[in-house]
């Protein structure tokens, strides 16, 4: 029996699995005929998920939980069963600004952003403006985070615009933005062209962390669960596949084509083995963390994007699903981690973690999962992380 | 309209889609229409016209821009809700596949936004039939201009005026159940590939 289920994805290295399982037969030997449709814009993708065009999705990782908290479009429930890889962003400068800035090292976020305060503080009589591809993205809560970190307000210091990744980098070039942050290959297209440097990756960052996911509707979860396994046992092949190095010349030719990503195999290659390379199978890159679903939720109450209520904290971890993850794979020899959440940070070096493999006891080497600047999130102490965090953003009303 | 008539902005990078709109809204009685097709300081003129509604093209990459601007920048000073009705899943069905998006100010009465809607999604409808038949009748030029050429190389390959050699395109492409355009093509193609002069230009 073969279903038949219509996926989009936008043009982004880290649509591989999606792309992959499709091409490379995974879909296809668990009865699923996948088609892909690619997207102009992340809100074409919810909306076309939320009135049914598309059965899943490629989808940025917060947007699920914002779409579930009433923030966007129509109410149709989302749900995350999968995540579809960790990393693969970076914050990209102009090259005047990155020599502005002393070219401080890729992997010390913390440098280069206390060279950007020191840079903002001395050219007050401009603002920076920098891109992000939405606003319930992953690009923008990391870049929030670092600028703040670095006591730099996202709102009150800087500009932060939103763009389609494929216009970011002609932006760049013709410096309508002073730097970004986006998905791969958008970091290296400009590196590549000259246009840009990398200032610092998102795994500097955050190490081990979310950024697009696998979304259905929750009326397939209701209704047809065992597609739902299917999917997600087709998309795992499909990550080994993506993960094994001696796959990435094919990846990269698959990733190229017209139909897809429509960039020069070279560039491909290049984003795939450069410095924002993305994770897409190792590590329980796939495993939808509940830990990431509440992070990525106090990051939206903290700029004001979501109100914080117990339900809604309740709401934004729910609709992670690693409960279908396990189920989906417990008959296959996958290590699937034992817990549903993780205290994120905890990890500075790679570690083995409590798994199952087939139903047996197993070990699984994850992280490091750690922050830049060292706090950790307990996903059980939620309320304290939010009352402990920085939000030098007041509220929007004084500033319009 | 008894009420003050609802301004709507119509952002849409295809200016001839564009203006079918506007006509058809101001048809309709709304008088306050206004029209962005690129998005230049797209900001300033949101805030300028203050719509109530705003209709957006699907295949507009700049969807996300715009959200971005009317739910987190606050570029427009009064907020905006997206889409028709929450719980409207059919007419945002029939947007979407119609190829519109909208954007409405919250508490717009929901039969003024409908009636909106169902005018952009009916003249979003008529330009993607104009747009094929146009389509169709480039595509028909195109097809009379290959048959024209594999006339002219009949007629001087085997020396046979015009109206035979029209005869014997048609005769053979119906014996062979085919088009005549498919037959004239392969003619020309194969003329091309033997360097026969006749299959340039």
């Amino acid at each position: 029996m073969t279903t038949q289920i219509r996926a989009g994805f936008l043009p982004l290295i880290d649509a591989a699995i999606l792309i992959a399982a499709r091409e490379m037969g995974f879909a296809e030997e668990h009865g699923i005929d996948l088609s892909l449709v690619r997207e102009t814009s992340w809100a074409n993708v919810r909306d076309r998920l939320a009135v049914g065009h598309f059965d899943a999705a490629h989808i940025l990782a917060p947007m699920p939980i914002a779409a579930n908290l009433g923030l966007t479009a129509i109410g149709q429930t989302l749900i995350v069963p999968m995540a579809l890889g960790l990393g693969g962003n970076a914050i990209t400068v102009s090259n005047d600004l990155h020599a502005s800035l002393g070219s401080p090292p890729q992997g010390q976020p913390a440098e280069s952003a206390e060279a950007l305060a020191r840079y903002i503080e001395s050219h007050r009589e401009t603002r920076l403006r920098f891109a992000v591809v939405h606003p319930f993205s992953a690009h923008n809560i990391e870049l929030r985070y670092w600028l703040a970190a670095g006591g730099i307000s996202p709102d009150q210091d800087v500009d932060i615009v939103v763009l389609p990744p494929a216009l970011v980098p002609d932006a760049l070039a013709a410096r309508t933005i002073e730097g970004y942050c986006v998905g791969e290959p958008w970091n290296t297209v400009a590196v590549l062209a000259g246009t840009g440097k990398i200032l610092t990756t998102k795994s500097a960052i955050w190490a081990s962390s979310p950024e697009k996911v696998l979304a259905v509707s929750d009326q397939i979860a209701r209704t047809d669960m065992d597609l739902v396994h299917r999917i997600i046992r087709a998309l795992t092949q499909s990550a080994q596949w993506c993960a094994a190095s001696d796959n990435a010349d094919a990846l990269a030719e698959l990733l190229s084509r017209a139909d897809y990503l429509a960039k020069a195999k070279g560039d491909i290659i290049s984003a795939l083995l450069g410095p924002a390379a993305y994770e897409p199978f190792h590590g329980a890159a796939t495993f939808p963390w509940q830990s990431h679903a509440l992070w990525l939720y106090s990051q939206m109450v903290r700029w004001q994007m979501a109100e914080h209520s117990a339900e809604n904290a309740e709401l934004a971890a729910s609709t992670y699903r690693p409960d279908i993850y396990r189920s989906a794979l417990a008959a296959t020899d996958v290590p699937v981690p034992t817990a549903n959440a993780k205290v994120e940070g905890a990890l500075q070096s790679s570690a083995h973690v409590g798994a199952k493999s087939g139903g047996q006891d197993s070990a699984l080497l994850m992280g490091p999962d750690g922050f830049f600047d060292n706090r950790k999130f307990d996903p059980d102490r939620l309320e304290d992380y939010l009352r402990a965090q920085s939000n030098s953003s007041p509220s929007a009303d004084l500033h319009i | 309209m008894p009420e003050k008539s609802p301004s709507v902005l119509v952002i849409d990078t295809q200016p001839a889609r564009a203006a079918i709109i506007e006509e058809g809204l101001r048809a309709a009685g709304y008088e306050r229409v206004d029209i962005i097709t690129d998005f230049n300081g797209i900001a300033q003129r949101i805030e300028a016209s203050e719509p109530d509604v705003i209709v957006m093209d699907l295949g507009n990459p700049g969807r996300d821009t715009l959200e971005n601007m009317l739910s987190i920048t606050r570029a427009v000073r009064r907020p905006v809700a997206m889409f028709v009705d929450q719980s409207d899943k059919q007419s945002m069905e029939q947007a979407i596949e119609a190829g519109v998006s909208a954007y409405v100010v919250d508490g717009l009465r929901k039969e003024r936004v409908r009636s909106i809607m169902e005018m952009a999604i009916s003249r979003f409808n008529a330009f993607s039939r104009l747009e094929r038949e146009l389509e169709n009748a480039k595509s028909a030029l195109t097809e009379r201009k290959t048959i024209d050429r594999a006339k002219r190389l009949i007629m001087t390959s085997r020396s046979l005026d015009e109206d035979s050699a029209y005869k014997l395109l048609r005769t053979t492409a119906m014996n062979q159940n085919r088009r005549m355009v498919e037959v004239a093509e392969s003619l020309l193609l194969s003329a091309s590939l033997l360097g026969d002069g006749g299959a340039e230009s």
